[in-house]
């Protein structure tokens, strides 16, 4: 038997037409997952710091929920499991956005929620006190500086999201690891390939920080 | 308490109406009674100072003016507008506040926004002003208290007693009827509580109506139609400043000015 450690670089460049077949739904599955994601985020994040328990509770038993079981499991529950209770299949993609979305939604309602809570007090008496409602404080006070606060753990939650999409090769949506799956049933060359799927998530990955820390130092947020 | 200072306290702010009238304000924070059946007017134009001791009720009082504060029993009428316990007010709340401003200890000033945006934020989200018509009324009040030359900057490149003064104009873009300072010296350094003391001075002269918590015994004896003095939650004693200062008629007034006077 011979062993082969050469690292075929021609390999792993055929590869690459074929890989970024997958690269739209990577990105489609993790930028509606985490708009949505986002858009959740924020009513149940300031849900969990609502006036009554009534508004509440139902935002701590989601986050609970969504943060406490594995997105793996939710995305197999959401495309195997709810067809048989809604009577009608869910196709692939859309169980990979609404899997992302519930799962990255419960995370960024803690982030919303310690962002605002993060504001001073003051900072929201004055605004009171200039004769601003309490939602126009909100909106033009607190709001803007929680958001800011907020960018940087935003970006940790959109990276974590972006690679969670790889596990959605299991319900067979055509992003970059199932991609890479069917390549390399055809070609035995896992290690040039996986390669390229990691250097591929890293490119995604480090432009989301670099726009991020970018956003962040022109303060263009608020 | 001192009935005949009251009443002569009375007298003197009973010229024109009223425009702060609180009628047996309690307050209780859990167990602490920290407002105790308070009666305080204030007439227009008035400029009525609040002394006493840490913890003795006094910026909780004027808080409770513009409703920062809830009470729990007792009414607060301020220019017409009724504030009621526990925070029953509804509409008369913003309405009041509209018209009350407030200088905070710490500024407060909104550090996203540039000094100038600071100044014409409410006066645009409030009261429905443009840009243009608002920008003007931040330049004026900027000048006047001697920061024009920094409107495009953020609070944060400002020194303390800049930014209080920035603070002092953005109240004043709403053009109040009243103005509240919580010891609006107090966080500063001492060289620059001067400058903020001397913008406040100006708004005296302007005939401003002014209820002032500090702990400037200087200033509250140059500028007070009025000094009050809390102690407990109560008000012990008023009257005017010669009067309470050089003659204090209780003892608990008296042994607060000994302390504070001093030095």
């Amino acid at each position: 038997m011979e062993f082969n450690f050469q690292f075929d670089w021609q390999a792993a460049i055929d590869s690459l037409p074929f890989l970024l077949k997958g690269l739209p739904y990577t990105l489609l599955i993790s930028f509606a997952g985490l708009a949505i994601g986002f858009v959740i985020g924020i009513v149940f994040g300031l849900m969990r710091i609502g006036p009554s328990r009534w508004i509440r509770w139902p935002a701590v038993v989601y986050v609970e929920v969504f943060r406490g079981t594995p997105v793996l499991v939710q995305v197999l529950f959401i495309f195997y499991g709810l067809p048989t209770l809604l009577g009608g299949p869910i196709d692939a993609l859309t169980a990979g956005i609404a899997a992302i979305a519930l799962n990255a939604g419960a995370y960024i309602s803690e982030i919303v929620r310690g962002g605002v809570q993060s504001i001073e007090r003051g900072q929201r008496e004055a605004g009171l006190s200039l004769g601003l409602s309490p939602p126009q404080t909100f909106r033009y006070v607190i709001w803007p500086q929680a958001l800011r606060r907020m960018i940087p753990a935003l970006g940790n939650q959109g990276i974590v999201s972006i690679k969670d999409t790889s596990l959605f090769s299991v319900i067979g949506v055509g992003e970059l690891v199932r991609q890479g799956q069917v390549y390399i049933a055809n070609t035995f060359t896992a290690l040039e390939v996986y390669f390229m799927i990691a250097l591929l998530y890293l490119a995604i990955t480090l432009s989301l920080s670099l726009a991020l820390s970018l956003l962040e130092r022109k303060g263009l947020v608020g | 308490m001192n009935d005949s200072a009251n009443r002569q306290a009375t007298a003197r702010s009973s010229g024109s109406s009223p425009i702060v009238r609180l009628e047996g304000v309690n307050k209780h924070f859990g167990r602490l009674h920290v407002m105790q059946d308070i009666d305080l007017s204030v007439a227009q134009g008035e400029v009525v100072v609040i002394i006493g001791a840490s913890g003795s009720g006094k910026s909780t009082l004027i808080r409770c003016v513009n409703g920062l504060e809830p009470f729990q029993s007792g009414r607060i009428e301020v220019d017409g507008k009724t504030l009621l316990p526990n925070g029953a007010s509804g509409k008369s709340l913003q309405a009041v506040r509209t018209e009350v401003g407030m200088v905070f200890q710490q500024f407060n000033l909104f550090p996203h926004l540039s000094i100038r945006d600071n100044v014409t934020l409410a006066p645009r989200k409030v009261r429905g002003m443009t840009r243009r018509q608002a920008d003007a009324i931040a330049d004026r009040l900027l000048e006047r208290v001697g920061i024009s030359d920094q409107a495009d900057k953020h609070p944060t490149k400002l020194s303390g007693g800049q930014q209080q003064r920035v603070a002092l104009a953005r109240a004043l873009a709403m053009e109040p009827r009243l103005m509240l300072f919580d010891e609006p010296t107090s966080a500063l350094d001492p060289e620059m509580i001067g400058e903020v003391l001397d913008a406040m001075r100006e708004l005296v002269n302007d005939g401003m109506t002014m209820m002032i918590v500090t702990h400037e015994m200087g200033f509250a004896r140059e500028v007070a139609d009025r000094v009050v003095f809390v102690h407990g939650g109560q008000i012990v004693e008023q009257g005017p400043p010669d009067q309470l200062f050089d003659q204090p008629r209780h003892e608990r007034t008296q042994a607060f000015l000994s302390r504070v006077l001093k030095h």
